[in-house]
């Protein structure tokens, strides 16, 4: 083989922030060429789907809004895979958040703002974490693997919904779409812009995403998880409480997708309805992983791949292809993100045929 | 009554052949020590693959054949990624799927509510009339009886030959393995790629046969349940049978309950299937020391010969 890769024996500190750059570089390549597929002109496709979004009219707050769900949700992963808990059901904890804030919203319209906004923010949460806790339970306790559970939920979580908005919950007024009543006004999050969608979330997502890195980072309860991730047999030498760090990345990761559900459906779409969430929860694992798996890294992670759902938008209305292509630019992301981390612990060698013949007969 | 039970059996052989055939495909990656997670997005790139090919060409063989080739495509990008680049399998799988759904959907689009060529029934000739055995045992298309031969041969190829032995050796110990000489490599993208070709057949099977149509995320969480089947299964290819007729079965009642009008909101019926993979789950991993007896101890570790 002409190429191989040495181990360089340390972290390369250049590659960790030049790998996802050259991920979405040829992630944006990847993307050119099946645009050439479904005949369209690679360029202008290219130009429609990442750049147009962005200098459209308000296209900037229509990123942010986008991308603060993802901001939230890879936060929280990010932190729960440092812990290697393989929390992959945050579609599941963010409508269940959704549904929590929504209950109350829908129950007391004419509560007062002061009131029943806060209530609402902590359903929402408590929501995606008591989804989160039954998965932590079933792995204390019963040793359930959680990658499973918590995506079985995130099935169950859909049904629920869609049993919520079609049946108890459905809008009398609303000629039958699966779909509850507008929440009130006191019960919607508030606008910062006018003549824009930019909901006090789209502040929160960041902020919440320093929180998270504050206390991974600066915590002995954050050192404890990235020891437990990074060192398993280490941290039970030193005797970390690995159930309770297993129960912290859920309920951490758990209730920001709660978090994220509660101001998605209290802000830009102000009811509930079924499709509350294009597969947020499922992206926002890109999210993490474009982030580098730091709580702040999923802020840049979430802005990126808030563009490809515009991205996808603009694609469909413009150039009339159908927006799994926001799918397809995903999923390719992380598969060249994945695949360019080689480079931060190997050197990659073209070896003449001749030479590497010689050495491997040494 | 002979008639309800006979029509029972049949769905329900349909609902579990697709799980087998997925989850037979994954125990012989995890013997290995791969752990695939994008098995879903391998069934979903079979199931519109095969129906595309099976669509055009009117022919379901050569529908079923594109799908394997589907699930092992997308199987090579996983093999080539855990296994020439190291990347963690966990994420690795994770893209794979993500990745099968943005394709299968695009791809897809155009084949929605298109009725494709349907598989035919074997229906053997006399035999097959026999009152309920016969439309049951002799009436099956040619799939379901592939998954059963399929599964004893892996059962005899993993116990009874030494290329099985050495697949085992490599998931229980990749280092000693290596050390005597084997390609640990070579060997984990073998069962990768047959992974792979199971999970197409699996998806092919959904759309040429369990409902010969396309429709966007029409595995419905199935490769999903084929992981978990495999776990249930103790990693033993006998016990996978059991499982995958055990969960065709609840599949199969979640249909049924919602057709005969039982007064419980469908939604409930139709999550029934997943609470019960948790439920399994829980059953069967609660023994912590038979999960590590059973597991390959190398399951989802990544492997780099040094010398």
């Amino acid at each position: 083989m002409p190429i191989r890769f040495e181990p360089r024996g340390e972290r390369s500190t250049f590659w960790i922030y030049a790998s996802p750059v050259l991920a979405i570089v040829l992630t944006v390549l990847g993307t050119g060429v099946i645009f050439r597929i479904l005949g369209q002109p690679p360029m202008a496709a290219a130009y429609t789907f990442l750049v147009e979004p962005l200098v459209e009219e308000n296209g900037l707050a229509a990123l942010a809004v986008k991308a603060a769900p993802l901001i939230m949700m890879g936060a929280g992963l990010a932190l729960s895979y440092r812990a290697n808990v393989w929390n992959i059901g945050c579609e599941g904890q963010f409508i269940v958040g959704a549904i929590c804030a929504g209950g109350l919203a829908l129950a007391y319209p004419d509560a007062p703002f002061w009131l029943l906004y806060p209530a609402m923010i902590v359903a929402g949460a408590l929501g995606g974490m008591i989804t989160a806790g039954i998965v932590a339970f079933l792995n204390t306790e019963l040793n359930v693997n959680e990658i499973l559970s918590s995506l079985m939920f995130s099935y169950v979580a859909q049904f629920l919904l869609l049993y919520l908005v079609t049946g108890p919950w459905r809008d009398p007024h609303g000629l039958g779409f699966p779909q509850t009543a507008m929440f009130s006004d006191n019960a919607t999050s508030p606008m910062l812009m006018e003549g824009t969608n930019l909901h006090l979330g789209c502040v929160v997502a960041p902020l919440a995403a320093i929180a998270v890195w504050i206390l991974l980072s600066k915590s002995v309860l954050g050192f404890q998880l990235r020891v437990v991730g990074e060192a398993p047999r280490a941290a039970r030498f030193v005797g970390f409480a690995e159930r309770r760090l297993i129960w912290i990345a859920l309920m951490v990761s758990g209730g920001l997708a709660g978090l994220a559900g509660m101001f998605e459906a209290s802000g830009p779409i102000g009811q509930l309805t079924t499709n509350l969430s294009p597969g947020y929860g499922f992206t926002a694992v890109i999210v993490a992983f474009l982030g580098r798996l730091h709580p702040v890294g999923a802020i840049f992670g979430g802005l990126v791949l808030a563009l490809s759902y515009l991205g996808g938008d603009a694609a469909q209305i413009d150039l009339g292809m159908p927006n799994a292509v926001t799918g397809i630019f995903q999923g390719i992301l992380l598969f060249f993100l994945l695949a360019c981390d080689i480079l931060i612990l190997f050197r990659v060698r073209v070896v003449s045929a001749p030479r590497a013949r010689r050495q491997a007969a040494e | 009554m002979i008639f309800f039970l006979t029509a029972f059996l049949v769905s329900v052989m349909a609902a579990a052949t697709p799980l087998l055939l997925a989850a037979s495909g994954e125990l012989v990656a995890e013997r290995s020590g791969i752990l695939n997670l994008g098995v879903e997005g391998m069934m979903l790139v079979g199931a519109v693959v095969g129906f595309a090919v099976g669509h055009r060409t009117g022919s379901t063989a050569l529908g079923v054949g594109a799908a394997i080739l589907g699930g092992m495509g997308l199987a090579a990008v996983f093999s080539f990624l855990t296994l020439n680049l190291l990347c963690n399998q966990i994420a690795a799988g994770l893209a794979l799927t993500i990745f099968g759904r943005g394709f299968s959907s695009l791809m897809g689009a155009g084949y929605v509510g298109i009725a494709g060529p349907a598989l035919p029934k074997l229906n053997i000739p006399v035999l097959s009339h026999v009152p309920l055995v016969g439309p049951v045992l002799f009436g099956q298309d040619a799939l379901v009886y592939a998954s059963f031969a399929i599964l004893a041969a892996i059962a005899w190829f993993l116990y009874r030959t030494h290329a099985g032995l050495v697949v085992r050796a490599v998931g229980d110990s990749h280092d000693a393995a290596h050390a005597l000489g084997y390609s640990v490599k070579g060997i984990r993208q073998l069962a990768t790629l047959f992974g792979g070709a199971m999970a197409g057949l699996a998806g092919g099977y959904m759309s040429l046969a369990y409902s010969p149509l396309w429709a966007e995320n029409m595995t419905a969480g199935r490769g999903w349940i084929a992981l978990a089947l495999v776990v249930f299964a103790a990693w033993r290819p006998a016990r996978l049978l059991g499982g995958a007729y055990l969960f065709g079965g609840v599949m199969y009642l979640s249909l049924y309950v919602q057709g005969v009008g039982v007064p419980i909101p469908s939604p409930f019926v139709s999550s029934l299937p997943y609470l019960a993979t948790v439920l399994v789950l829980a059953i069967i991993s609660r023994d912590r020391r038979r999960i590590r007896l059973n597991q390959p101890a190398c399951l989802g570790k990544s492997f780099h010969a040094v010398a």
